[in-house]
């Protein structure tokens, strides 16, 4: 699924883009616990997450998740900005509450894992 | 075996935000190597979850990663207060990580586990009151 795609089903405002607006994504991984994001995630999935703070942009980073999805409206950081910019991860920001954003993009066919589709 | 490339780094530990810095850093230099990119992945969670660490439990400390032909090697050293007991910090869920640390993300009691898991070798050197030295290896 494009990321263009997730921003639109969620009703997203794009904090942040990259230069490539064809950014696609496997599958999907929600969780406000870093430690968790790092342990399970092994394709490349879009992090949905309430967590404020660089550590969320880091995480993706690191596990080489394109997109970063903040839920319930909550605005990022000014750090979270520049390292999401720096390092060409897309974030964006919904209003929605994590098991709604979950949901539908469950609905519209984004699996949990790439090969459960 | 001759090392190729040696590089230091220094975890600050008295912010949290800037925790994750070396392991950004160590991730471009890796992607400059040409490495496969699970390889640059498994290194780079690795250090990330030893510097969240040495930041949360040591109050910072050094990694030095040596890459050689056939492997990464990451070796953090701290001088904090040691781990009591190594087989239960081994454990996933197990933590002794304040509950503020929490609310940051962290501190779920998954940082060693993780970091064995996506290392090829890890050996844990503690000694209480005096620090911790963490040795991984990732095979190239």
């Amino acid at each position: 699924m494009k990321v263009t795609e997730i921003a639109e089903i969620l009703n997203a405002q794009i904090v942040c883009e990259t230069e490539s607006d064809s950014l696609e994504v496997d599958s999907a991984f929600a969780s406000d616990m870093m430690s968790d994001v790092l342990a399970y995630v092994n394709d490349r999935s879009v992090l949905l997450t309430g967590l404020l703070n660089v550590q969320a942009i880091r995480t993706a980073e690191m596990m080489d998740m394109p997109c970063v999805v903040l839920v319930r409206g909550k605005t990022p950081t000014g750090e979270m900005i520049e390292l999401a910019k720096e390092r060409g991860i897309v974030l964006i920001t919904t209003e929605l509450r994590m098991y709604e954003a979950c949901g539908r993009l469950f609905a519209k066919g984004l699996p949990a894992r790439r090969d459960s589709k | 075996m001759s090392e190729l490339l040696n590089f230091h780094f220094v975890v600050d530990g008295t912010n949290f935000t800037a925790a994750g810095n070396a392991s950004g850093q160590l991730k471009k230099n890796l992607r400059q190597l040409n490495l496969a990119p699970e390889t640059i992945r498994r290194a780079s969670i690795a250090m990330y979850e030893g510097e969240i660490n040495m930041v949360i439990h040591a109050g910072g400390g050094e990694a030095d990663v040596n890459i050689t032909e056939k492997e990464i090697e990451i070796i953090l050293t701290d001088n904090g207060p040691g781990i009591s007991d190594i087989s239960k910090a081994m454990q996933e869920g197990y933590s002794t990580a304040p509950e503020n640390i929490r609310s940051l993300g962290f501190g779920a009691g998954m940082g060693l586990p993780n970091m064995k898991r996506y290392s090829d070798q890890m050996t844990i050197e503690s000694e209480l009151g005096k620090g911790t030295k963490i040795t991984m290896k990732i095979n190239i």
